[in-house]
């Protein structure tokens, strides 16, 4: 469903962060870039979004270049995604409002908005404070909403940037069996950046390794996991060298 | 303390105006509450628009326009009065429209005043908000006009903060007003561009002070009564 062919991006015109990227990901996948601080995961994330633009190369969405979208076909992209940023963060509003904005901005329904709010605080476990001030909440209730606010719009792809950074295990591993229903229930393609090897391993189908500008590992879990070809690779997964 | 005694005559003083509900008092109120508001609308409509897109969209020219601002903050009242005047005298301009000394003038220079302060605050106010929340709006699918809205709802302290300075500038206003307006009041006392401020002056200068204080305790609770107004609406909006 996605494909990124060749992909160059700096931020400075003569320090390039990706140099020839290529991978694609299939409908329905869980797909998880790892790789070290700094290696450009959040920027593949970006470009995806379309808050930036290549230098070189093409990302293709069902064969669509993102890239040579009019400014209205742009927006209808866009809405085909959903992002969760690394620490995300809420709108000023309660929970139930931060959860109701995707669809308030498609122009749905009153009626269609609130049951959607209530499905989305069923997943998520949060009927309780629906009503509370999101600035209230703790770090891994506000990744929770981050994340119901983002499935709200049932994208076809969902970006997650370390969804599970700065949480304690107990919330990882909330956090993880949340994604997980997400992809398998919803079926939503996933894209998820990650230092945790121990979670690329439990829910990711496919991943991939950024390293030096290089996407140098790319392939189903399992065999990366048990057959890296990179060094830098093994050396991650030993433990090491932590990424 | 024998010497402080002035101030609880002007705060008696004060007291009893408004209990007496004073027609030249309250005419008073009238003009610089009229005058204030409606330099205050005028001046937020055209202060909105500019601070979003100032904000918003990248262009040849913004930074010196936001320059054009910050000084605009600061400009003296009696510049603005003596522009005002001349555009407004019979033989300049708009003299054709006979504005001089009237509540109308008043207005008029009293937004040149406050719309770039409106502004100003306005815009750092929005410049403050979290990029990242601009990124989540538009992440979940927000076009443009409804990414501004969300901006202005995460500002909204800022933005309020933004038109109580422009308000309290405008009723505090003197210089420019007593320029284009004349502080004038018919036989009666009744007030056709006398505000509480103009009308401080003239008791200075007849020698009342303590009926001078009188009037600015008025104005200061005035300007504080709207305040809990503003604060007491934004605590409604936001729940
Ligand atoms: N807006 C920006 N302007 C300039 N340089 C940037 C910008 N954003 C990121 N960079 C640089 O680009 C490089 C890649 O950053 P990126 O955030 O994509 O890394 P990352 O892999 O997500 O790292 P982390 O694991 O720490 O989140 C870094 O060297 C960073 O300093
Ligand atoms: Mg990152």
């Amino acid at each position: 469903m996605i494909t990124v062919e060749d992909l160059y991006f700096g931020y400075q015109a003569d320090r390039p962060i990706l140099a020839g990227i290529n991978f694609s990901v299939a409908r329905g996948d869980l797909f998880a870039l790892m790789g070290p601080s700094g290696s450009g995961k959040t920027t593949i994330l970006r470009l995806f979004n379309l808050f930036i633009t290549p230098w070189h190369g093409r990302i293709l969405l069902d064969k669509v270049d993102l890239q040579r979208l009019t400014g209205k076909e742009r927006l209808g992209m866009q809405r085909r995604m959903a992002m969760v940023f690394e620490a995300p963060a809420l709108f000023n509003t309660s929970v139930a409002a931060n959860i109701a904005y995707g669809l308030k901005v498609r122009h749905e329904k009153r009626a269609t908005i609130n049951n959607a709010v209530q499905e989305m605080l069923a997943l998520i476990g949060l009927q309780k404070i629906a009503r509370k001030s999101s600035s209230l909440l703790s770090r891994g209730e506000a990744q929770r909403v981050a994340i119901a606010r983002a499935m709200i719009v049932r994208p076809e792809i969902l970006f997650l940037d370390e969804p599970t950074a700065n949480l304690d295990p107990h919330n990882v591993s909330r956090i993880e069996e949340l994604i997980r229903t997400v992809n398998e229930q919803f079926g939503t393609t996933i894209v998820m950046t990650t230092h945790n090897m121990g979670q690329a391993r439990r829910l990711a189908t496919t991943v991939g390794f950024l390293y030096d500008g290089q996407l140098v590992e790319w392939g189903d879990t399992k065999t990366i996991f048990t057959a890296a070809v990179d060094e830098r690779t093994t050396a991650f997964i030993s433990g090491d060298l932590v990424c | 303390m024998e010497s402080f005694h002035f101030l609880w005559v002007s705060l008696t003083q004060a007291v009893s105006l408004l209990l007496r509900l004073d027609p030249p008092l309250i005419s008073i109120i009238d003009v610089s509450l009229r005058v204030a508001f409606t330099a205050l609308l005028i001046g937020s409509a055209i202060a909105i628009p500019i601070a979003v897109l100032l904000t918003s969209k990248n262009f040849p020219g913004r930074q010196f326009l936001r320059m054009l601002i910050n000084v605009g903050m600061g400009l003296p009242s009696v510049i603005a009065g003596v522009v005002v005047l001349l555009l407004l005298t019979a033989r300049g301009p708009f003299g054709a429209f006979n504005l001089l000394w009237t509540p109308t003038a008043m207005v008029i220079s009293q937004t040149v005043l406050i719309t770039p302060l409106i502004t100003g605050v306005m815009i750092s106010s929005l410049l403050g908000v979290d990029q990242r929340v601009k990124d989540a709006a538009v992440s979940l699918g927000a076009n443009r006009a409804q990414r501004a809205l969300v901006i202005l709802r995460e500002a909204h302290y800022g933005m309020l903060t933004a038109l109580m300075a422009g308000f309290g500038r405008a009723i505090a206003e003197v210089g420019s007003v007593i320029m284009v307006g004349g502080n004038i009041a018919w036989a009666d006392g009744i007030s056709h561009t006398r505000t509480l401020t103009t009308a401080m002056i003239l008791e200075v200068r007849r020698g009342n002070f303590e009926q001078a204080l009188a009037l600015g305790i008025i104005l200061l609770t005035l300007v504080l009564v709207v305040n809990w107004i503003a604060i007491w609406l934004q605590r409604r909006a936001g729940r």
